[in-house]
C-alpha cells in the first residue's frame, strides 16, 4: 500500500524540483513570442503607405525607420543622400493637400483626394507621401514603398525611442540601454566604497553586539519595497538635487543612481561580508604573527582572499540595479535620450516597460517592442548571474 | 642566558582553566619541545610567546611571560613590534594568496621595508635558508598555492624567517606533512638552532626526541616535567610522563 | 639588519585608527540613511493614519479617504500567491536536499534557481501577462496577479527551505533509517519537523517581498480605482505599493493627495517591519530552542 503512494509523492516532489527550470524557459518561449513579431511589423504607422514618383529609383532597402524619420524631420533634404538623383525631397503628408489644391477641388466629402494625390504624386519627381492606404487610387501611377518591415538594426542600433512618431514609431534601444547601463553604473560607483566599509566594518571590526544589530538593519534595507524607495526619493531626494544643482528639474540621472545606489547596498553588503567572513582564521593568523596590523591584513590578505565574493556582490549589485523598476521610472524624469550628464533626465529599460506597456495595444509593434526590451532584459540579468556562477566557482576550485 | 622566561603563567577561557601555574625558562639557541595528549594547553601555551591568545576573545592571563627579560603584557608593549621577534609556523601550510616572492617578502613590507633590491636580497637568502630556493628559484612570481604541501611549509617556515626574528614558534609544522616532507622539515629545525631559540608543539614523540634539545609534557594544563630530551625520554621522573612517552596512555 | 622604518609600528597604527573610524563613520551613515527614510515616513504618514484612513475606501478622486480596498487587494495577492509559492517551493526545496542525485542535478537546480531569482520583476510582469492574462485568458486579475508573485518569491522559498533541510545532519537520517522508516516517513516526521523553524521564516520573508512588489502586478492585476472590493479570483483589486505609486506619480492634486501618498507609504513600512521583526524574533526563538535541546 505504501510504496505506490510513495512513488507519486515523490514524483510531485521531482517535478517541483524542475519548477525554477521550467519557469526560465516559459519565459524564454514567451517573451519571445510576444517579441519576435516586432520584426515582420511595418516601419510605417498602420493603414499608411509610402509612395514616391514613379521615377525615383532609390532602392527600397533604403527605407527603413530610422532613414523614414530623418526624412521626415528633414534631415534628410536630397535623394542623392539615399543614392538616388540629385534632387531636392519634398515632403507630403495628407494636411499639405490643401496647399496644391482648393476645397472644390477635393469635392465636398473629399471624395476627389485620392484622384488628387495620384496626379500629385505623378507630376513631382521629387515627392515622398505619407498616406492613408485609403486613398491610394486604383490607377495608383506613382511607386508605392510597402512591406518595409523594422530590421533588427533599426531596433538593436536605433539612437531614438519614440513610438508615437509618425511616418515610422522608432524602437531604437541604444537610449535605454545607455541610460540603464548610465544610472547602474554610477549607481554601484556610488555603493561601492559605503559597501565595502559596511562589509569590512562588519566583518571586521564592530564588536559582536553591534553587528547583531547592524544585521537585521541591512536585511530591512533590502526589504523596504522599491516603490517607497521611488517615492521617498520623488519627494526628498529630487527636489534636494533640483535645489542644489539649480536645475529645471530634479528627476534626474542622478537621482536614479542615488536610489539605486542605497537599493544595491543591501547586495553589496551581505554578500562581500560573507565573502570576507569566509577567508580561513589561519591566513589572518598568519598575517598577524609575522607583525602586520588588523588593517594590513584586511588589507593584503583578506581582501585579496575575498576577491571573487566581491566581484559577485558588485556584479549581483548590478545585476539588481539593472532590473529595478519602479524607483528609477519614478525619479529619473524618464526622457529617452542618451545620456551625457548625470544632471540630465534619462530613461531606463524596465522604466518604459513599465510606463509603456500600459497603453501599447497588444500584439502592436509597440508592444511587441516593449517585450523585445524584455527580452534584452532578461539576457542581461542572466548573462550576469551565469557570469555570477562563473565566479562563485573559480572561488571554490 | 635566559632568552624566554615565564613566571606563575595562569591562563583563562572564559572561566575554563587551560593553563595551571607554570614556570619555565628556554635558554638561547635551543629547540624545546612541547608535548602532551590534545587539549593539554601545549599549544596555548606557546601561542603566548607572541599574543597570539589576544585574538580570542573573553581570555586572560595571570602571571608574567618574559622575553630578554622584557614582560611582553605590560601595558604599551607594541604588539607587531613583538610578532616582529617572535615568528610563528603554524599547524597547517597556510600561505598567501599571492606568489612565492610576495610570500616570503610580506613580513618586510608590513613592518614598512621599501627597499626592493633588499627585499629580494634578502627573500633568496631565506628561501636558501630554508631550503626551498632550488625548487622555487624560477618560480618566484607563481602562486604559492601551486607547491606541493611539503614545499608550502618550508615557504611558510621562510616567510616566518625572513624577518630574521629571535624565537620561532612552530604549532606541530609536520603534521599536515607526508614523511619525506617531514624529515626535510626536521633537518631544517636542526639547522635553525643555530640562530634562533626554536619552540615546537608536536603529537609525534619521535619527532620531538629527534629535533629537540628539551623536552616540556603537559598534561590537562599543567606542566608535569621539563628536562633535558634525552633524560624525559629515557628516565622520566614522573608517572605520567613514562605512561605517556610509552604509549600507554588513553 | 633588516632596514626596518623607524616609529613604522605608531604610524601603522594611527593610519587604521583613522580608517577604521572612517569606515565606522560609513557603516552608521549607511545606518542614519535606513532611520532617515523610515523616520521620514514615520513622520509624515503618522498623522494620516487612523482607524478611518484604513477601513475606508478612497474618495473624490482618490484625495480623501482611506486606502481599506488596496490593503484587502494586498492581503488576497499575499494569500494567493502563497497558496502556490509555498508547497510547489517546498515541495523543490524537499526534492532537491532529499531526493535529488548529489553533484550535476542539484547543482543544475541550483543554478535555475539562482537565475530566476535574479530576474527582474518587470520581465516577471512581462510573463505574466503573456501567459496568464492572455494566453490562459485569467485576464488582469487576482489570479494572474498571484501567480506572478508567487512565481517571483518562489526561489527565495526554495531556497530557505533547501538551507534549512542541509542544517539538519545526517544522522538523524540515518537513524530514522535504522528503524526501518522510509524516505518519505523520515522526510515528513523528523526532516520536515526539524527544519519547518528555518522553512517559515523564509516564508515570512516571502511575504513581505510579495506586499511590496509593483512591477508584476502593474499589467497582471492592480487596479487603479475600483468603487468595490473585488468577489472572485478573476477580478482586479487595488493593491498598497500600486495605490502609492499611482497616487505619488500621477496625482492631480498634490496638495490632497501627498498626505495619503505618505499613509501609504506608512501602512507599507509597517507590514515590512513587521515581518521583519516576526522573521528574526522567530529565528532567534527556534535558535535558542534547537541549542537548549
Amino acid at each position: 500500500m505504501r510504496k505506490p503512494f510513495e512513488r507519486i509523492i515523490e514524483r510531485l516532489f521531482a517535478c517541483s524540483g524542475y519548477i525554477t527550470s521550467v519557469v526560465i524557459i516559459l519565459i524564454v518561449v514567451f517573451l519571445f513570442r510576444e517579441a519576435f513579431g516586432l520584426f515582420k511589423s511595418p516601419a510605417v504607422e498602420e493603414g499608411y503607405t509610402i509612395a514616391l514618383n514613379k521615377n525615383n529609383k532609390v532602392s527600397e532597402d533604403q527605407f527603413h525607420a530610422q532613414t523614414l524619420k530623418l526624412v521626415f524631420d528633414s534631415e534628410i533634404t536630397n535623394w542623392s543622400k539615399l543614392g538616388g538623383k540629385d534632387e531636392e525631397i519634398l515632403l507630403f503628408r495628407l494636411d499639405d493637400i490643401t496647399n496644391y489644391y482648393s476645397e472644390d477641388e477635393l469635392g465636398s466629402d473629399l471624395e476627389n483626394v485620392p484622384v488628387c494625390i495620384n496626379r500629385l504624386v505623378d507630376s513631382m519627381p521629387g515627392i515622398i507621401a505619407f498616406i492613408p492606404k485609403l486613398y491610394v487610387a486604383s490607377n495608383f501611377k506613382g511607386r508605392l514603398i510597402e512591406d518595409v518591415a523594422i530590421t533588427p538594426a533599426d531596433f538593436l542600433a536605433g539612437k531614438e525611442w519614440y513610438p508615437t512618431s509618425t511616418p515610422s514609431a522608432q524602437f531604437g534601444l541604444l537610449p535605454l540601454i545607455t541610460g540603464t547601463l548610465w544610472v547602474s553604473l554610477f549607481a554601484i560607483l556610488f555603493a561601492l566604497p559605503f559597501g565595502l566599509a559596511v562589509s569590512i566594518y562588519m566583518a571586521e571590526i564592530a564588536p559582536m553586539k553591534i553587528r547583531n544589530i547592524m544585521k537585521p538593519m541591512i536585511e530591512l534595507l533590502a526589504g523596504i519595497p522599491s516603490v517607497v524607495y521611488g517615492f521617498f526619493g520623488l519627494v526628498v531626494i529630487v527636489p534636494f538635487i533640483q535645489k542644489i544643482f539649480h536645475l529645471p528639474v530634479g528627476e534626474s540621472g542622478l537621482a536614479g543612481s542615488l536610489v539605486l545606489a542605497i537599493m544595491a547596498l543591501p547586495t553589496i553588503i551581505t554578500v562581500s561580508e560573507d565573502a570576507i567572513r569566509n577567508c580561513p582564521r589561519s591566513m589572518r593568523e598568519a598575517s598577524l604573527a609575522l607583525g602586520a596590523s588588523h588593517w594590513q591584513t584586511i588589507n593584503r590578505v583578506v581582501l585579496p582572499h575575498s576577491f571573487s565574493g566581491i566581484t559577485s556582490a558588485i556584479v549581483l549589485g548590478i545585476g539588481r540595479a539593472i532590473g529595478e523598476t519602479m524607483a528609477v521610472l519614478m525619479v529619473t524624469g524618464n526622457a529617452a535620450v542618451i545620456p551625457t550628464s548625470l544632471l540630465e533626465p534619462l530613461r531606463t529599460i524596465p522604466a518604459t516597460i513599465a510606463a509603456e506597456l500600459g497603453e501599447a495595444p497588444a500584439g502592436g509593434a509597440h508592444y511587441q517592442a516593449l517585450f523585445m526590451l524584455g527580452v534584452v532584459l532578461f539576457f542581461i540579468t542572466l548573462t550576469i548571474n551565469l557570469a555570477v556562477e562563473r565566479i562563485t566557482k573559480q572561488q571554490k576550485s | 642566558m635566559n632568552k624566554i622566561e615565564a613566571i606563575d603563567v595562569n591562563f583563562f577561557y572564559g572561566k575554563f582553566h587551560a593553563l595551571k601555574d607554570i614556570n619555565m625558562q628556554i635558554e638561547e639557541r635551543t629547540v624545546v619541545a612541547f608535548i602532551g595528549p590534545s587539549g593539554c594547553g601545549k599549544s596555548t601555551f606557546l601561542r603566548l610567546f607572541n599574543r597570539m591568545n589576544d585574538l580570542i576573545p573573553d581570555t586572560h592571563l595571570h602571571g608574567q611571560i618574559l622575553i630578554d627579560n622584557q614582560d611582553i603584557y605590560q601595558k604599551g608593549v607594541a604588539v607587531d613590534e613583538l610578532r616582529k621577534s617572535v615568528g610563528m609556523v603554524f599547524q597547517r601550510p597556510n600561505p598567501f594568496p599571492k606568489s612565492i616572492f610576495e610570500n616570503v617578502a610580506y613580513g618586510l613590507r608590513v613592518n614598512g621595508v621599501k627597499d626592493e633590491s633588499f627585499i629580494r636580497q634578502r627573500v633568496e637568502e631565506t628561501l636558501k635558508g630554508a631550503a626551498l630556493w632550488d625548487e622555487v628559484k624560477d618560480k618566484l612570481k607563481q602562486s604559492a598555492f601551486a607547491l606541493s604541501g611539503g614545499q608550502q611549509q618550508r615557504l611558510c617556515i621562510a616567510r616566518a624567517m625572513a624577518i630574521s626574528p629571535s624565537i620561532l614558534l612552530m604549532d606541530e609544522p609536520a603534521s599536515a606533512l607526508d614523511p619525506i616532507s617531514t624529515a626535510k622539515v626536521e633537518e631544517l629545525i636542526r639547522q635553525l638552532k643555530k640562530d634562533y631559540t626554536v619552540i615546537i608543539v608536536t603529537h609525534n614523540m619521535q619527532q620531538a626526541a629527534r629535533v629537540s634539545d628539551k623536552t616540556a609534557y603537559f598534561y590537562l594544563g599543567e606542566m608535569i616535567e621539563y628536562g633535558e630530551t634525552k633524560r624525559i625520554f629515557t628516565n622520566p621522573e614522573k608517572e605520567s610522563t613514562q605512561r605517556y612517552i610509552t604509549g600507554r596512555f588513553g | 639588519m633588516i632596514p626596518y622604518k623607524k616609529n613604522y609600528s605608531t604610524r601603522k597604527k594611527r593610519s587604521q585608527t583613522l580608517l577604521f573610524a572612517l569606515f565606522s563613520l560609513m557603516s552608521y551613515s549607511v545606518i542614519g540613511i535606513l532611520v532617515l527614510i523610515l523616520g521620514f515616513i514615520i513622520v509624515k504618514g503618522i498623522g494620516v493614519i487612523n482607524w478611518e484612513f484604513i477601513s475606508t475606501a478612497p474618495e473624490e478622486g482618490m484625495t480623501k479617504g482611506g486606502i481599506f480596498p488596496a490593503i484587502v487587494g494586498t492581503f488576497y495577492l499575499i494569500i494567493g500567491s502563497a497558496l502556490f509559492a509555498f508547497p510547489v517551493g517546498i515541495m523543490s526545496g524537499i526534492y532537491m536536499n532529499e531526493y535529488a542525485p548529489k553533484g550535476k542535478v542539484v547543482q543544475f537546480i541550483r543554478m535555475m534557481t539562482n537565475n530566476l531569482s535574479g530576474i527582474p520583476s518587470i520581465v516577471f510582469g512581462l510573463f505574466g501577462m503573456a501567459l496568464f492574462v492572455n494566453t490562459l485568458g485569467f485576464g488582469d486579475s487576482i489570479l494572474a496577479g498571484s501567480l506572478t508573485l508567487g512565481l517571483l518569491c518562489l526561489p527565495l522559498v526554495i531556497r530557505t527551505t533547501e538551507e534549512a533541510l542541509k542544517a539538519i545532519p545526517d544522522s538523524y537520517r540515518e537513524g530514522s533509517y535504522a528503524l526501518g522508516a522510509t524516505k518519505l516517513q523520515t522526510v515528513q516526521r523528523i526532516i520536515l519537523p526539524m527544519g519547518m523553524p528555518n522553512i517559515i521564516t523564509g516564508l515570512i520573508l516571502s511575504v513581505g517581498r510579495v506586499s511590496g512588489e509593483t512591477a508584476p502586478i502593474l499589467f497582471t492585476c492592480a487596479a487603479y480605482f475600483l468603487p468595490h472590493l473585488p468577489n472572485s479570483v478573476l477580478d482586479q483589486c487595488m493593491a498598497l505599493p500600486y495605490h502609492l505609486y499611482v497616487i505619488a506619480t500621477s496625482g492631480t492634486n498634490i496638495e490632497a493627495q501627498l498626505p495619503i501618498a505618505y499613509g501609504t507609504a506608512l501602512v507599507l513600512i509597517l507590514i515590512i517591519l513587521i515581518v521583519n521583526l516576526l522573521a528574526n524574533v522567530l529565528r532567534r526563538y527556534f535558535d535558542r530552542k534547537v541549542k537548549t535541546n
